[in-house]
């Protein structure tokens, strides 16, 4: 166990990040040129204006007609989607370990503050499952995909409570915890998860034809 | 919980184009489409839906029915996901499927993009489906028809050059009865702006032609009509998924103010011919703007009664309420102007809710309503939503500056009890304006 702790912990860790960053890149890079050569009749549309006023309209909770007909939804979404950046990026114990093997320090979350914020990405996970078996209409589009992406994000965060109050064996927790963060950082390129490096260029997109040909609102 | 193929229906169209096919016939025409036609816009919306399914409540299918095989993501689902999923390997009844969704169950309003965080165009995925079923020749009898009007003749409805010609001098005669100087000037080169029509309008809706003519010889207008093709901006093809004849029209419409030497082309009430001249047409044939300026009613009229060149007499009693067509609103941005000019000719507005950019659609845009008698009941029952949207507003008069729009609209008020006339702004203002032989 202490070997798969040290693997996890050390090469497969920057495999992730590697796979993550290099991975990320390469996909926006290729899209890109596939627009440029594929959507010129689209592409040219494009407006740093428009696109920032649409993301800005979107990332406003409530601030869109689609955040305001799903209210509940909304509200875990903000919550869930905050946490789960924040807390990853700034939790003590990450932080401890960039000094470790990077000699990289900087400002932490509070321990409690985290470990609330911990406890809601697991609430809004829980939610999201509930929803998806509930609700008729996300159960009618919900397939493999979604349910593989929503249990990893699950795992690594309950993975992470569990050894952080050390419940269970610490080792196996926190092994178990890095391996399922180092799938998710090498899912987020090839899966559903891709929508954190596209959703803001596809909400730019609409946000551009909108303001810049349909002189309409899209919020 | 039901789907598409629970609810198929026979059209004659779809049945002949499907018993042509092959499974090989399918897949390589899928694979020609997604890898000729579509590139990065296609692949990120398939890729980054995370089916949050909260596109449903945009669409007035699904408000209509409660049935998750009718919300956008559903009707993405049962189709291009599938397709893409198999990669082109799927039966002919699913392509009849891909074509009773994609053609009768989406009005590609855009609605739903209101709704998505993501921002992802259900109606630009539900049109790429419509292109597939017309490669492969499955699309439904009634608006094919059209769509083989505008190849043979440029416009929709199979009138005749003659015919066209005729019609103009037979409602400048009519007017004349009115109004004795009137003309309706054809090929005037150098005009301000050259008017144009759907081809519904000299079929059956003649009176459109007249009122038109009479509000623009009262305003002392200098314009003119086309007596040649490229007269009609009605673009029937553009739903049919078929680009190739939609993009033939739309260069015969600039073609013609062109060869009239207008400043700029002034459209009829109609929702769908706006998208095509100024949204569709130009992109395939590879213009950003427009070499013509084009200008819809709905600002035009707002031009004449600003500028005074209109003036009202008396103010069509009301209150009215304001529909707010997909294609001007959403696709334009007039709704602004469009409630100016409503104050300006009637006494008042009582707005329907949701409204603006956030209306819901009269379901018989998007090419649904012309796909004809076989769907004519899901496209009502699949708009409830709308009925008891004008009901709740209380008052007997609707504005709806669409043609498509007054024919959805008009079959759910009959359907539904609704009560209520429908009006163009043309009809109003034609009989609220100040005129000048009355004097």
């Amino acid at each position: 166990m202490n070997q798969l702790y040290d693997l996890a912990v050390g090469p497969l860790t920057w495999l992730a990040i590697g796979v993550f960053v290099i991975g990320s890149l390469y996909r926006l890079a290729a899209m890109y040129a596939m627009a440029k050569k594929k959507d010129g009749p689209y592409l040219t549309y494009m407006s740093w204006r428009f696109s920032l006023r649409s993301i800005m309209h979107w990332i406003t909770p409530f601030g869109s007609l689609g955040w305001k007909e799903n209210p509940a939804l909304t509200i875990v979404t903000f919550i869930f989607h905050i946490c789960l950046i924040l807390v990853p990026i700034f939790l003590m114990s990450h932080i401890v370990l960039w000094d470790q093997f990077k000699g990289i320090s900087y400002p932490a979350l509070p321990d409690g503050a985290a470990d609330l914020m911990s406890v809601a990405v697991i609430l809004a996970c829980l939610y999201f499952i509930w929803r998806r078996v509930s609700d008729p209409t996300v159960k009618f589009v919900t397939s493999c995909q979604d349910w593989t992406v929503l249990i990893l994000v699950l795992l690594t965060f309950c993975t992470g409570f569990l050894s952080y109050h050390q419940i269970g064996s610490s080792l196996v927790m926190t092994t178990l915890h890095i391996l399922c963060g180092e799938a998710m950082l090498i899912a987020i390129p090839f899966t559903r998860l891709s929508h954190m490096i596209f959703g803001l260029f596809t909400r730019a997109y609409i946000g551009s034809e909108f303001g810049n040909v349909r002189k309409a609102r899209d919020w | 919980m039901s789907t598409i193929a629970d609810r198929r229906i026979e059209d004659a169209g779809l049945e002949a184009g499907i018993a042509r096919l092959t499974p090989e016939k399918i897949k390589k025409t899928i694979e020609a489409v997604l890898a000729g036609e579509c590139g990065a816009r296609l692949k990120t919306y398939i890729e980054t839906c995370v089916r949050c399914g909260m596109c449903a409540k945009a669409c007035h299918y699904y408000m209509s029915h409660k049935d998750p095989s009718y919300a956008p993501v559903g009707k993405v689902k049962q189709t291009m996901w599938e397709i893409i999923n198999k990669k082109g390997d799927v039966t002919p009844e699913f392509i009849h499927q891909c074509a009773q969704v994609a053609y009768t169950e989406c009005n590609l309003c855009r609605r739903c993009m209101h709704y998505c965080p993501l921002g992802i165009d259900t109606a630009y995925i539900m049109s790429v489906v419509r292109r597939i079923c017309h490669k492969l020749g499955v699309t439904p009898q009634y608006i094919q028809d059209t769509a083989h009007s505008h190849s043979a003749t440029m416009n929709q409805m199979w009138v005749k050059d003659d015919e066209w010609i005729d019609t103009l001098f037979w409602q400048e005669d009519e007017a004349r009865d009115e109004m004795p100087n009137l003309r309706i000037p054809l090929d005037k080169e150098g005009a301000d702006f050259m008017y144009s029509v759907i081809a519904p309008e000299p079929k059956f809706r003649t009176q459109l032609i007249y009122q038109a003519a009479y509000i623009f010889n009262a305003a002392g207008l200098n314009w003119t009509m086309p007596s040649f093709p490229g007269w009609d901006n009605s673009n029937m093809a553009m739903f049919t998924g078929d680009s190739e004849i939609m993009a033939r029209i739309e260069r015969q419409h600039f073609e013609a103010a062109q060869r009239l030497r207008v400043k700029r082309i002034v459209m009829g009430e109609c929702g769908h011919a706006f998208r095509a001249v100024y949204d569709m047409g130009n992109r395939w044939l590879g213009w950003k703007w427009h070499p013509v300026p084009v200008v819809h009613s709905i600002e035009f009229f707002w031009e004449l009664l600003t500028s005074g060149k209109i003036k009202i007499a008396q103010k069509y009693p009301g209150p009215v309420t304001v529909h707010d067509p997909c294609n001007t609103i959403r696709g334009r941005g007039l709704m602004d102007k469009l409630r100016e000019v409503v104050n300006m000719i009637c006494d008042g507005i009582v707005e329907m809710h949701p409204n603006r950019e956030h209306n819901y659609c009269c379901c018989a845009g998007g090419g649904v309503i012309n796909c004809g008698p076989p769907f004519k009941n899901v496209r009502i029952v699949g708009n409830k939503i709308k009925a008891e949207q004008l009901k709740a507003t209380g008052v007997k008069t609707c504005v709806a500056p669409c043609h498509n729009c007054h024919g959805g609209l008009d079959d759910i008020i009959h359907k539904f009890d609704v009560g209520m006339e429908l009006k163009f702004l043309g009809d109003i203002i034609y009989q609220c304006m100040e005129k000048p032989e009355a004097e």
